[in-house]
Parts: structure tokens; C-alpha cells; sequence
């Protein structure tokens, strides 16, 4: 007993040294622009999947919006509809929708823009990512849509109504086919890294044409596993930064996928974004859980080594609170670009 | 064998005679008729378009009328003061898969309440989405599979087949919640959960509900709720504790309460859906009661002619003499203008 005390005290020092330091996190002041997009009367966002600005400043939204339709078939039922992306000005004004009744837009989940202004798309339902032309043209198509989709028996209920998640009936893992895929980013060689995702639980690496090069991760809490991959990014050397959302954590890799490092002082990564120039930040979202805004919800702002420069918002519906964000740009440094599903809006954030 | 069919015919008899007891007891007696007239044409719908179940109604303070309808895909349409159509608002809008109810807030914001989606929206009084309170059930969970079993524990934040909302003097939010929630929940202005009434569970308790289906805010802040299959109406104050229940009412489909210094209350005995055999003869009916529950009078009966109603599953009441409703069965809105109140007839109970 006299050993277990000291044990006791010595842990009950060690909570208290890391909520202080969770407190210690300087609040970053902010401004959210009024009104940064302004739609046609007859567009209304959904829940926003993504958002990601190109080298003009130009504004995308791939969000879930319009309805998504099962139709019964012969034997199956298939899946149509649900998401749309739209183009806007840098000052927030409409320019028009791209990918209009697209087979692949069904889940929006993210849309991010590389270097030479390509829209790349990822749609968590049909399992694609799509690389679009800057006039919104395909190019090139990773992973492959189910054919139809499975209408599940009725279960027993009772058991907790939080989401279901888990896999998605046909979809792949191994190589180039994905099981709900949520982000993808370059190294500068052109080499295409997909967060795969929540369906699947690694991290696949194509070259820029697309060739599957290799995979890593699978479900697991230890170095180079995953509960879930969120979210990705890759800094001007290479490195992978994965959004471990399952365990709390952003895992760092080398560009050929060795673990480096983890944080895990940051909550929930949901969103990732690693601003561009010789001096990079990374920025990671603490979202709240859709169904929950009491909770969680600040975005924090750190160095690449994982040390934290600061964090600021919190969840809730107003302007400056956030509603479970899915999606940050960060192409400025202090002017950010915030995507929420729980709002169904973009912030423009402007960093003090 | 003799005996088992006699007891049978026994038991169905009694069965029978507590069945029409009961539906005696579910309304008031002797209480005045208020005539009335319907507008003829009230709505002009454009050309190719139909109107579909006109499950939610209501007006702004210009006297623009707000159809939440189900037709081919759950719209939302806005017509002036006289009936003229003047947009779609909503088109294609992520919260809109099958209608419920609309209600207009004293700052002429527009709210919709779908149970398709589980989302309560405000929108601007120009249609601009503002906030959404609920999460629809993401696509990408898959369909989802037909109920089965007791409901799920109700969260904060997610609504299960909602019904309707109201406000009070200070902008709390009150939502009836709903099909496979048993709940009133109360959040504050900017969609902040604050409490709740009731729960996952059905119950007939102070403060149980079992379907509550529509719900309006009185100007003393006091939660009126339509608690349908315990056909009755309940008031809770405005931390949604138990105040008072109305059992006399009947059904209790849908309530609406006037604006103004003197405030009314309507409560509609709607006839059920499928009009049963015989239920013509006790439904059908809309009560003007006060805020104590003085029952003033009572207009309407169950016709699917023009004048009578198919289910009223809302009504919009800024002017107590003019009242809009919305009929399920009909695919119909209806402008009722009330006539002066008759003499009054001491023996109204």
C-alpha cells in the first residue's frame, strides 16, 4: 500500500502536468468574413464535404446536397445523386457547378487543389478520387464506384443511435480500390497519397500517373496503425502527415510510409492543412461529433515538429463556432478557409 | 363452444360500447358552432405544378403564405397576401425529404421541420439558409433499414422523425420530437440544447408524450403540445415542466396561438388518416379556446368538399378571424374566414 501511494500521487501529477498543459495553448484571435459565398437563389449548401482554394483565389465547395436516391433495379438497387461542387470568385461570388449529375458525386467528402490548379475530388460513397482539370474535366479516376448498393435487413435497435460506420458493401482494399476514402495530397514530385479512410484503414501511395505504388496501415492503436485516417497532408520534404482520428493522433511517415513521430495533443484530427512557403504550419481540427456541439471543436495551429503555436473557435453554430469541420484550406497562412457539415456552410477565417 | 361464442360476443359488445363511451368523452358538448366560409381559389398554383399533402402552412407578418409540401420531392412555395405565386424556396436543398411542418418566427424568418431528414432549418425571410438544427442520416451509412424494436436513446442533438417547432418571447427554440422520439426539447437562439421533455419512450404521464406532434409557444412563454395518440393537448411551462392537459379537445393533430395582446389557441380534432369507418362522426372538428382553456367555439367537420377538411395538419392563425389550413388528404390549403362570434350561449362548456 505504501508503494501503491506514491504510484498513486506520482500519476495523479501527471494528469494534472498535462491538463496544464492543455490549458497553456494560447487562444489564437480570429475574425470570421461575413457572408464569404454568395450562392444563385435556387443553390443551398448541404453539409460541407470540402473546401479548397486555387492559385487565383478561386473558391470550391463539394458539398452534400440535392438528394440522394437508391432506385430499385432488376435484382440490386443503385445509388444516384446527393453532392455537388461549385465554383466560386475569390470574392465569394458564384462562377457555376462543375461535374453535374457526375456518377461519382454521391458522398461529398473533400475537394483539394494541387499546384497547377487541378480539382481533385474525393467522394467518400462511390469510392473515387478524381483528378479535374482546372475547367472541371476529368483527368483521372482512382478507386471504382459499387455497382449497387446493399439494402441492409432490419435490425434490432436499442443498442445506441450514434452512426454506423464500417465498411461499404463491395468496395475494395488492397491496391487502387478504396473503402470510404477521405482526403488526398502530393509530395512534390507528383506522387498522389490517399487517405483510406474509414472503410479501410491505411494510407495509399500512387505515382502522378496514377500507378499504385504501395499501401500501409491497418486497424490497430500502434505506431503505423489506425482507428481511422481522417485526413492527410505532406509537407515541402515529403513527409506524410495521416489524421488518426480513431486514436486521437496525427502519425508522421516518411514519404515511403516508415513512421516517424505522433502528436496526440490535439483531440480529434478531422481536418488537416499544411501551409505552403519556406516557413510550413500545420493546422488540425478538433471537430465535434455531428451530433454533439457541446463538445470539442477548436482548430489548433502548430509547427511541424507537432509543437502547438496555438488553437482557437469551439463548436456551436454561430459565426467564429464550428460545426463539425471537415475541411480546412490554408494556402494563406492567416486567412483561413473553414468547411462545416453540422453548419452546411464556409467560414472565412481571418487570423490576429 | 356455446359458451366460448357467448363470451366472445359478450366481451365484443362491451369492447364496443367503451370504444363509443370514449369517444363521447374525447370532446367537449354543447360548445357554439362559429360559421365560417372557405375562400374560394385561394391559392393559384402555376401552371404544371401541383400541390402535394399540404402538410405545413403558414403566413409572415405581409400576409405571404408558406406551403411545406409533399409532391413529387418535399418543396417549399411562397405566395402573396392574395394567393399569387412568387417562388420555390429550398429547390433541391439538402434538408428537404419529406415535409412537416413550416412556421414563421416573429422576425419573419421562414422554419421548416423534416421528418425525411430529421432537420429543423431557418431560413431568412428571403429563403437564405441560416441555421439547421438535427443532422440528416449520411448517404454513405446506407439505407436505412426499416424500424424494428424500441427506439434508440434520444440524443441531444438528433431528432428522430420531428414534428414541429415554435418560439418564445425571447427566441428559445421548442421542437416536438416526434414519431420515434417522445420528447419537447428546448434550445437556446443559436441552437444550444437547454432541456427536454419526455424522452426516447412513449408514456402518458405529465409530461410523457406519445407522438407529440405539433407544438406553439403563448406569449407567457408557455409549451403547448399536440400529444397525438394520447389524444390530448398538454401545456408545459417554460422549462417544459407539466402545467395543465386539455382531454376534451379530442384527437390533438396540430395547435396554433394567435399573436397580439389577446391571444387565441386552435386545436384541431383532425380526422384520421384513412378516414375509418364512422370516424367522420366525432373528428373532423377545429376548437378556439383561450389561454385558460375556455373553450370559445369550434368550426369544421370532415368533408373532402371544399369547406370541410381531410385531415387538417396545420393551421396558421396571425389573424384569428382568417385561418389558413393544410389538409393532408385533399392536397389542399384553405383560407377560412370566421364569422363574428355568435351571441354567446351561457351553457358553452
Amino acid at each position: 500500500m505504501k508503494r501503491f501511494l506514491p504510484m498513486l500521487l506520482a500519476t495523479t501529477i501527471l494528469a494534472g502536468l498535462h491538463a496544464t498543459a492543455q490549458n497553456a495553448v494560447p487562444e489564437i484571435a480570429f475574425d470570421s468574413v461575413a457572408n464569404p459565398l454568395t450562392l444563385p437563389g435556387d443553390i443551398y449548401l448541404g453539409e460541407v464535404g470540402g473546401v479548397a482554394a486555387n492559385s487565383k483565389g478561386e473558391i470550391f465547395v463539394y458539398t452534400r446536397t440535392g438528394h440522394p436516391t437508391v432506385s430499385l433495379g432488376g435484382s440490386r438497387a443503385f445509388v444516384h445523386g446527393g453532392s455537388r461542387l461549385f465554383q466560386f470568385d475569390r470574392a465569394g461570388k458564384f462562377i457555376h457547378e462543375i461535374g453535374q449529375e457526375s456518377y461519382g458525386f454521391l458522398f461529398a467528402q473533400q475537394v483539394r487543389i494541387d499546384p497547377q490548379d487541378n480539382i481533385w475530388i474525393v467522394d467518400q460513397m462511390s469510392g473515387y478520387v478524381m483528378k479535374l482539370d482546372p475547367t472541371g474535366h476529368v483527368l483521372m479516376l482512382l478507386g471504382r464506384k459499387p455497382e449497387a448498393v446493399t439494402i441492409p435487413a432490419p435490425a434490432p435497435r436499442g443498442g445506441g443511435g450514434g452512426g454506423r460506420g464500417g465498411a461499404l458493401p463491395g468496395a475494395g482494399n488492397a491496391s487502387d480500390v478504396f473503402n470510404r476514402p477521405t482526403d488526398v495530397a502530393w509530395d512534390a514530385a507528383g506522387n498522389i497519397f490517399v487517405a483510406d479512410g474509414i472503410g479501410n484503414t491505411r494510407v495509399a501511395k500512387f505515382n502522378s500517373k496514377g500507378v499504385f505504388i504501395k499501401s500501409w496501415g491497418s486497424t490497430g492503436t500502434g505506431p503505423g496503425l489506425f482507428g481511422s485516417v481522417l485526413a492527410i497532408a505532406v509537407d515541402a520534404q515529403g513527409n506524410v502527415y495521416a489524421a488518426d482520428g480513431g486514436n486521437k493522433r496525427i502519425q508522421v511517415f516518411d514519404n515511403n510510409g516508415t513512421f516517424k513521430t505522433q502528436y496526440t495533443n490535439v483531440g480529434t484530427p478531422t481536418a488537416l492543412c499544411i501551409t505552403p512557403g519556406p516557413n510550413q504550419f500545420l493546422y488540425s481540427s478538433n471537430s465535434n461529433p455531428p451530433e454533439d456541439i457541446d463538445v470539442a471543436g477548436e482548430i489548433y495551429k502548430m509547427k511541424l515538429d507537432g509543437s502547438l503555436v496555438g488553437k482557437f473557435g469551439r463548436a456551436g453554430k454561430l459565426p467564429k463556432e464550428f460545426g463539425t469541420v471537415n475541411s480546412i484550406d490554408c494556402r494563406s497562412e492567416n486567412n483561413l478557409l473553414v468547411g462545416e457539415v453540422g453548419n452546411m456552410r464556409v467560414q472565412k477565417l481571418t487570423l490576429h | 363452444m356455446k359458451s366460448f361464442l357467448a363470451c366472445v360476443s359478450i366481451i365484443a359488445l362491451l369492447l364496443g360500447g367503451i370504444h363509443a363511451l370514449a369517444q363521447q368523452k374525447a370532446t367537449a358538448q354543447n360548445v357554439p358552432e362559429i360559421s365560417y366560409t372557405s375562400a374560394p381559389n385561394f391559392l393559384k398554383i402555376p401552371a404544371g405544378e401541383t400541390l402535394g399533402e399540404a402538410v405545413g402552412v403558414a403566413t409572415n407578418s405581409k400576409g405571404h403564405v408558406f406551403v411545406y409540401h409533399r409532391s413529387a420531392n418535399t418543396r417549399l412555395w411562397e405566395f402573396d397576401k392574395n394567393g399569387v405565386f412568387v417562388k420555390e424556396i429550398g429547390k433541391g436543398y439538402y434538408g428537404f425529404e419529406f415535409a412537416h411542418s413550416v412556421r414563421v418566427d416573429a422576425q419573419d424568418n421562414i422554419w421548416t421541420v423534416d421528418e425525411g431528414t430529421n432537420t429543423v432549418t431557418k431560413f431568412s425571410p428571403e429563403g437564405r439558409f441560416l441555421m439547421v438544427l438535427g443532422r440528416r442520416p449520411p448517404a454513405v451509412d446506407g439505407a436505412v433499414a426499416t424500424a424494428n424494436g424500441p427506439n434508440p436513446p434520444a440524443q441531444k442533438y438528433i431528432f428522430c422523425r420531428p414534428t414541429d417547432v415554435g418560439w418564445d418571447p425571447q427566441g428559445n427554440i421548442f421542437v416536438s420530437d416526434g414519431y420515434c422520439n417522445n420528447r419537447v426539447v428546448k434550445f437556446d437562439k443559436n441552437g444550444r440544447f437547454l432541456a427536454q421533455a419526455g424522452s426516447e419512450k412513449s408514456g402518458n404521464g405529465p409530461g410523457e408524450f406519445n407522438l407529440p406532434h405539433g407544438l406553439q409557444v403563448d406569449g407567457q412563454g408557455n409549451v403547448w403540445v399536440a400529444d397525438r395518440s394520447n389524444n390530448r393537448y398538454q401545456v408545459l411551462d417554460n422549462n417544459l415542466k407539466p402545467k395543465t392537459m386539455y382531454t376534451n379537445l379530442g384527437v390533438g393533430w396540430t395547435v396554433c396561438v394567435s399573436p397580439g395582446p389577446h391571444q387565441y389557441v386552435f386545436a384541431s380534432n383532425s380526422n384520421p388518416n384513412g378516414n375509418g369507418p364512422g370516424t367522420w362522426d366525432n373528428t373532423g372538428e377545429i376548437y378556439k379556446l383561450e389561454l385558460d382553456g375556455t373553450i370559445l367555439g369550434k368550426f369544421g367537420h370532415a368533408s373532402k368538399e371544399l369547406g370541410g377538411f381531410q385531415v387538417v395538419h396545420m393551421m396558421d392563425c396571425r389573424n384569428p378571424n382568417e385561418i389558413v389550413v393544410g389538409e393532408i388528404e385533399s392536397w389542399r390549403v384553405q383560407k377560412l374566414i370566421l364569422q363574428p362570434a355568435p351571441a354567446k350561449t351561457s351553457n358553452a362548456r
